[in-house]
């Protein structure tokens, strides 16, 4: 819409015209366009390295959350098909993202295999008793871990279901720090906006200032209000502009660094941390970026021209 | 081409900068607003540039009631009106050819008809030469003539000058008289508000007298008497 107002506003040799003397404005007030760039570019390399920890965090915590099961045990004496009726309802939660079913037998399998390995004799010793007989169970993995305690309600009231076994502290410690993360990171971005909206309003307040006399001028001569402001919200928008591509590239050049530093240090956590590549972090943060540094410099010169310049 | 009926305009509440003025003024003259200061010289210009709002009365400029023209439409308005200042209100860091080229840029005019049209207007007010000089390196008479190039190339119907030679020597003063007289012929309203009586008597033209904010005179100079 924005673009429509200005093709229809603007000849080609009046938008030259207007960037020419955004930029000159810049120029012009150079303390103050350095300040506002610098706010803008903390404000725009905080927003940055927050996303990027968020999206990592969420990606660990998928990892987590695809590793940690929900184990569902019968009572005595369930028979198959009771346990296959749980396992269709167990399919139709939203919140399970997978489940396989693990009998008795595998059970014990799976246990002589972790606890006796390397001793057969000791294992031998239980002939051909199970003593697994009754822990056939449903290993259910989670869609999201935040939905665990009410799937494991659900399951404690189904019939025929002994027990439910959970880690619900990994859950919910998961889940907390996911949340603080989130809202710390928030509120520290939204600070910043502030900070940044109103430093680039003063620079551009600075600028009406300096240029009052040329403004005057313009009035007389029969400028319209969109000419007479334009060149401001050109600062502000370059201001966004510039703040935003400097942290972005110091970000993009950290971010490789960072990663390859953690897994070299860290080396016996990359089982656990597996960082997501900077492709897929920056082709979100590069636009939503840019997108809030225009933004920010567009709203703090807009609102600033249209108190401070009444044609 | 400029009516003024029955206009008043008070700053505060009944001391009047302009009581029950009656002025009509026809395509083509040259008319002189002279008065002291605080005369009301200074409003009427103001109000003509629709910059002030007359607390009464009726102003009519090229058949348009300026109390109805709206805030959007006031640029437009105000193209047609060149204007030129005692203090000439240039832009000291642009150069002469920059400084006229301003005022059609302001319009948006195309790059072509600015080449075209700035040398010739510098030309007409004789300053061809020096368009590339920057304001403070010209005479106080040749930076008048920059403002009226610029107040010129838009073509207005209209010019309006507050005290053009309030800045300058007795020879400068007279060219720039000359070349507003110049810009008459060629068919342009021409008002000039001053308080310079010996260039006003000689110039033999129309002559408005305000006193505290009344028409006392309105007399062709030179020629039959039209006394308000």
């Amino acid at each position: 819409m924005m673009y429509r107002w200005v093709v229809q506003t603007m000849k080609i040799s009046t938008l030259g015209y207007t960037i020419k003397q955004g930029i000159k404005n810049i120029w012009t007030n150079k303390m103050f366009s350095i300040a506002s760039i610098a706010t803008m570019a903390a404000c725009i390399f905080m927003f940055g390295m927050f996303y990027s920890i968020v999206v990592n965090f969420q990606h660990v915590v998928k990892d987590v959350e695809s590793s940690v099961a929900i184990t569902v045990f019968f009572d005595e004496g369930t028979t198959q098909d009771q346990i296959d009726e749980i396992g269709q309802k167990i399919a139709m939660r939203p919140e399970v993202s997978s489940f396989n079913y693990v009998s008795a037998d595998e059970a014990w399998e799976e246990y002589k295999l972790e606890y006796f390995d390397g001793d057969e004799a000791a294992a031998a010793s239980f002939g051909s008793d199970n003593p697994l007989s009754d822990k056939a169970n449903y290993e259910i993995y989670m869609e999201d871990i935040s939905q665990q305690s009410s799937l494991v309600s659900y399951l404690e009231g189904q019939d025929h279901v002994s027990k439910v076994r959970q880690s619900e502290m990994v859950a919910n410690t998961l889940t907390d720090f996911n949340r603080l993360v989130s809202i710390v990171s928030a509120v520290i971005i939204v600070i910043l906006i502030c900070v940044a909206v109103f430093l680039i309003s003063n620079t551009v307040r600075t600028g009406i200032a300096v240029r009052k006399e040329e403004i005057g001028i313009m009035k007389m001569i029969g400028a319209t209000d969109f000419f007479v402001r334009a060149p401001f919200i050109v600062e502000g928008i370059l201001i966004g502009a510039i703040g935003a591509i400097i942290p972005l590239c110091i970000l993009y050049g950290m971010y490789g660094k960072i990663i390859s530093y953690v897994a070299n240090r860290f080396g016996f956590l990359n089982n656990l941390l597996t960082f997501l590549p900077a492709q897929s972090v920056f082709q979100i943060l590069v636009p939503v970026g840019l997108v809030l540094g225009i933004g920010i410099g567009y709203i703090g010169s807009r609102a600033t021209v249209h108190k401070h310049i009444n044609v | 081409m400029i009516t003024l009926k029955d206009v008043n305009k008070s700053y505060v509440e009944g001391v009047p900068a302009l009581a029950d003025v009656n002025i009509q003024i026809d395509e083509g003259e040259f008319v002189f607003v002279v008065g002291d200061s605080g005369s009301g010289k200074s409003t009427l210009i103001k109000l003509l540039l629709k910059e002030l709002e007359p607390t009464s009365g009726t102003i009519v400029i090229n058949d348009k009631v300026l109390s109805q023209i709206p805030h959007r439409q006031v640029p437009k308005f105000r193209r047609n009106i060149g204007c030129v200042f005692q203090d000439f209100r240039l832009l000291k860091d642009r150069n002469v050819y920059e400084n006229v080229a301003f005022a059609q840029r302001v319009i948006s005019a195309p790059n072509r008809s600015i080449k075209e049209k700035v040398p010739k207007m510098l030309s007409l007010v004789g300053l061809a030469a020096k368009y590339k000089s920057k304001p403070n390196q010209l005479s106080g008479g040749e930076q008048q003539r920059v403002a009226i190039a610029r107040a010129l190339i838009n073509e207005p119907k209209i010019l309006l000058a507050d005290e053009p030679t309030g800045n300058l020597d007795a020879n400068n003063a007279w060219e720039i008289m000359k070349l507003l007289d110049e810009i008459n012929q060629r068919g342009t309203t021409v008002l000039v508000v001053s308080h310079n009586m010996e260039i006003v008597e000689a110039m033999k033209k129309r002559v408005i007298t305000l006193q505290q904010g009344h028409v006392v005179s309105d007399v062709q100079m030179g020629g039959a008497d039209d006394e308000n």
